[in-house]
């Protein structure tokens, strides 16, 4: 009876509740957008919690049972991150940051609808694919300034695509990670609810970019949120840097450009004057590959702070994982509790009914009494149990993003890595440039007159030193870059994370504290209307 | 303990003397696991304290072995008909192989309370058979409950084995689906209809409970798992935050204990009682067999009288010299046929008081039980929320660093 119906909406994985979580975060998308506003956004607290459920088991308590009192159930949260469905996405919580505090960004995923994919080929049919309805408010002067509010259809490859460029572009800095593309997932479960699934972590992963201070304001995602029709973006723009690991935006670093912003034409093509370094990238990549026969280079770290950085967090996400795991557990056990209570409660409910009618003795009349208030006391414990765990999973759920975090961390950790990689292979392509310069030289030098052939080699091989020897201050000041960006993140990422952590933790402290509370309550009531059994001698 | 109502005649002394009123108090304790493997058994002191006239001295003590408790109900069983003999843990065959500590305690609770119940009850205490049990030497009980089991193999309706293995044809029993032969008493057959209605609703009660137990300890587990991740995580940390990861574990380790301490109380106070309510049922259920077979008895003797009435006219009409002989079995018959009579009105009348007795009794029981399980899980419950709350300025303190 209550487990079956417990079933759909519980479920001790964290994920299926993440995406809970998510719909309850969220607002009713704003009246402007056109269709109807998302059927999960506004479920609020009754999908998660045990309002529904309460509702339609209570149908089968009978009339024995007083009607559940919601009023004195459930209570607010107590921390500023966590809600009852009616606050802010993410919001950061810092106090360090006042201007981009007032600054809001807020973006709703809503209205997916299936479409068919325009393909060339002559098989008729085509395959199909799901694009989402994205909605943006903002105050943002990059975005209009206040009041203002967008709205356009997107795919999740638009998605993969913004994610890719972001990380290009934004090369060092810890990068909120992007949805699964998992397929696996689709074929388990419905169509529909797996496209309710990546609508909501859609949502949550935008509305991360959407607080995170430096891409918040970066122009991929402005284009994103705002360009009507066809996304322009390109999947990749950074070609030069494909050739060796890590090389951003060589070009523009050697015409001097340092400009965050581009304009749409631009983000567009591949890099200006880039063609000639394509070439030497590709001379020297096969070069790399032929004096190390074929081996991928390793980057040499020497920071040794960078090496004991890389090693703390590498600790710190075992212990966060191992955390995750227990906490897991913890909910499951939270709700095994709650549910077994309640079916004793239920139990009770049918010997109470069994010893009122008919009763034969006045015995029994009195145990029926005690019984339904037995049968009271563990419903409603149950009923606290099972939110007191929908609150705690909100709250745990904190431990389970933070990985999430870490895999950011890593990602920015490898793109310094990756820079550290280009500096190093370009240091030592000078060198053997150098070296073979040298050696043609003294051939050179013997014989008289000199060998034109050998001249033209030489003048050649300084002319892609020179060009070398810039390539490597560029990549030696992307490196220095990248390092920066690394230092200030992850300053960013430690504040956010003591302040979210500490939030976390007095939010689970308080939670417990106040549901047990409420539970001692229902128990001292029940030990009060038993009070007359008082054991002997005590 | 449990004092009795006995009246004592002839007494000389002053009724405010200690010694003058009538008191039989039992106990049940110090079990010992004695014997090897297959063969081992936990053996109990059994010290009875009374000044009932027909004991040996004001205190006798006695080893005995969960057989010798066997033994005692089957003969009371045998001997009392009508009255609800109160029931024996179960004849565990598998924990009898792990004998946990608590499973010791639990089976000498459910013992203890077994003899006080008989050592309680107005009729069971004038028991011979519980006199022996507890006063008999090691080897003369020994004696009697090979010798006991050995009869009780051999009777063709050994009730209590019938209602033990097969319950269902018990139930067909009483129900009349095997027999035409049944009471037709519509206040018996509501009761009938109570009793085992109530088995069922008691013994679903009783399995939530002992799955409560079991979740207050998985709880406990996973707290406790819980802290000490928390507490990595802490060290791991650092500064004010990891302090507080740290001293959130350690509160969670603490909470860990509370309920494993929890569950082990709710175990023996709330679990047991229900359990033993359960198996109390299930005595009466045997009584209903009984009672159901004396019924059948008796009509089966009555039918039997009538035809030896009407064969006797026959033959007084016919003046047949077996008359006499016929007359002989007919009065022996008739006579018999009154003391069934006798026995199944006794049986009535003593299920009807007891009736009245257990569900007093089961009132009072349960109210106990109940009280004890609300107490339990406020105590739980407030020290819970105080050992979170006294956690709140330290993460405070915390937080400000």
């Amino acid at each position: 009876m209550m487990k079956q119906e417990n079933h759909g909406d519980e479920g001790a994985n964290l994920h299926a509740s993440q995406d809970d979580m998510e719909s309850l975060v969220l607002d009713e998308p704003p009246p402007s957008s056109n269709g109807q506003s998302s059927p999960s956004a506004s479920t609020s607290v009754e999908r998660h919690s045990t309002t529904a459920t309460t509702s339609s088991t209570s149908q089968n308590f009978n009339s024995i049972l007083e009607p559940p009192s919601y009023a004195d159930a459930i209570f607010t949260s107590f921390d500023s991150s966590s809600s009852n469905g009616h606050e802010n996405p993410k919001q950061p919580s810092y106090q360090s940051d006042p201007p981009t505090r007032s600054e809001f960004l807020k973006i709703w995923v809503s209205d997916p609808e299936k479409e068919l994919e325009l393909t060339n080929s002559l098989v008729p049919g085509g395959t199909s694919y799901y694009t989402y309805l994205i909605t943006t408010r903002t105050n943002m002067p990059e975005y209009g300034g206040p009041g203002s509010e967008f709205t356009v259809r997107r795919r999740f490859k638009d998605v993969v695509t913004l994610s890719d460029r972001l990380s290009e572009s934004y090369r060092g800095f810890v990068i909120p990670i992007r949805p699964d593309k998992s397929v696996v997932e689709s074929q388990v479960m419905q169509i529909e609810q797996f496209v309710e699934q990546r609508r909501a972590a859609l949502a949550k992963y935008l509305n991360k970019l959407a607080v995170h201070p430096t891409l918040k304001k970066s122009e991929e995602l402005r284009l994103f949120l705002v360009v009507r029709g066809k996304l322009p973006l390109a999947k990749s723009v950074d070609m030069a840097s494909r050739m060796l690991d890590g090389a951003v935006r060589l070009p523009r670093q050697l015409t001097g450009e340092a400009a965050a912003v581009t304009d749409v034409n631009e983000a567009a093509q591949p890099a200006k004057g880039g063609r000639d370094l394509l070439r030497i990238f590709r001379e020297l990549r096969q070069s790399v590959v032929n004096d190390w026969g074929g081996v991928k280079p390793v980057v040499v770290e020497e920071d040794k702070e960078f090496i004991e950085r890389k090693e703390k967090v590498a600790e710190f996400e075992q212990q966060l994982s191992n955390l995750s795991q227990q906490a897991e557990s913890l909910v499951k056990a939270q709700q095994d509790m709650g549910e077994t209570m309640g079916e004793l409660g239920l139990a009770f409910v049918k010997l109470t009914k069994l010893e009122t009618e008919g009763a034969m003795f006045e015995s029994q009349t009195i145990r029926a009494t005690d019984m339904k208030n037995v049968a009271t006391a563990a419903v409603k414990a149950s009923r606290l149990y099972r939110e007191l765990n929908a609150q705690t999973v909100k709250h745990l759920d904190k431990l389970h993003e933070y990985l999430g975090v870490i895999l950011a961390v890593n990602s920015a950790f490898s793109d310094r890595s990756s820079a550290l990689l280009t500096v190093q292979t370009l240091s030592s392509e000078l060198v053997s440039l150098q070296s073979r310069i040298e050696k043609l030289e003294a051939a050179a030098s013997k014989i008289f007159g000199g060998d034109r052939s050998r001249m033209r080699k030489i003048e050649e091989l300084k002319e892609t030193l020179k060009v070398s020897e810039d390539a490597k201050s560029c990549a030696v000041r992307e490196y220095e870059r990248i390092k920066e960006n690394n230092r200030s993140e992850l300053e960013r990422v430690d504040r956010e994370r003591h302040e979210d952590f500490m939030g976390m933790l007095k939010g689970f402290v308080l939670n417990q504290a106040g549901y047990a509370e409420k539970m001692a309550n229902a128990w001292e009531k029940l030990a009060e209307e038993t009070s007359a059994y008082k054991r002997d001698g005590n | 303990m449990l004092t009795t109502q006995r009246s004592v005649s002839g007494s000389s002394q002053s009724p405010r003397s200690p010694s003058s009123q009538p008191y039989l108090s039992v106990s049940v304790t110090d079990p010992v696991k004695l014997g090897n493997g297959v063969q081992a058994y936990i053996s109990y002191r059994v010290i009875t304290k009374t000044n009932f006239p027909e004991y040996q001295g004001p205190e006798k003590i006695v080893i005995r072995r969960y057989s010798d408790f066997v033994w005692l109900r089957d003969r009371l069983f045998e001997k009392y008909k009508g009255v609800f003999i109160p029931p024996l843990p179960e004849k565990s065959a598998v924990e009898k192989f792990r004998f946990s500590a608590e499973f010791i305690e639990m089976r000498r609770q459910a013992l203890d309370v077994f003899v006080n119940r008989i050592a309680s009850h107005h009729e069971l205490q004038q028991s011979e058979d519980l006199r022996t049990f507890l006063q008999a030497d090691e080897e003369t009980m020994e004696r009697l409950r090979f010798h006991e089991t050995g009869i009780f193999k051999k009777k063709p309706a050994d009730l209590m084995q019938i209602f033990k293995d097969v319950q269902s044809k018990v139930s067909d029993v009483v129900l009349g689906k095997e027999k035409p032969v049944e009471e037709s008493n519509p206040e018996y057959e509501k009761l009938k209809h109570y009793i085992f209605e109530l088995e069922n609703h008691l013994a679903e009660a009783q399995k939530h409970a002992y799955r409560l137990v079991k979740r207050h300890r998985e709880l406990g587990q996973s707290l406790s798992d819980f802290g000490k991740a928390a507490k990595l995580l802490g060290a791991c940390e650092g500064d004010a935050l990891g302090k507080a990861f740290t001293e959130l574990g350690a509160k969670s380790e603490a909470l860990s204990i509370r309920l494993q301490k929890e569950a082990h109380q709710l175990l023996m106070n709330f679990e047991e009682p229900l359990k033993d309510y359960v198996r109390a049922v299930q005595s009466i259920k045997a009584t209903i067999a009984e009672r159901a077979n004396a019924f059948r008895q008796q009509c089966e003797l009555a039918e039997t009288i009538k035809l030896k009435e009407i064969n006797l006219e026959k033959l007084m009409l016919t003046r047949s010299d077996r008359v006499g002989e016929a007359e002989h079995e007919y009065k022996g018959l008739k006579a018999e046929g009154e003391e069934a009579s006798r026995r199944f009105e006794t049986m009535v009348r003593l299920m009807n008081e007891e009736i009245v007795r257990f569900q007093e009794q089961k009132t009072t029981d349960m109210g106990i039980a109940f009280h004890e399980f609300a107490k339990g899980q406020a105590r739980l419950a407030n020290s819970i929320a105080d050992a979170w709350r006294s956690l709140l300025p330290k993460l405070e303190t915390c937080s400000s660093a």
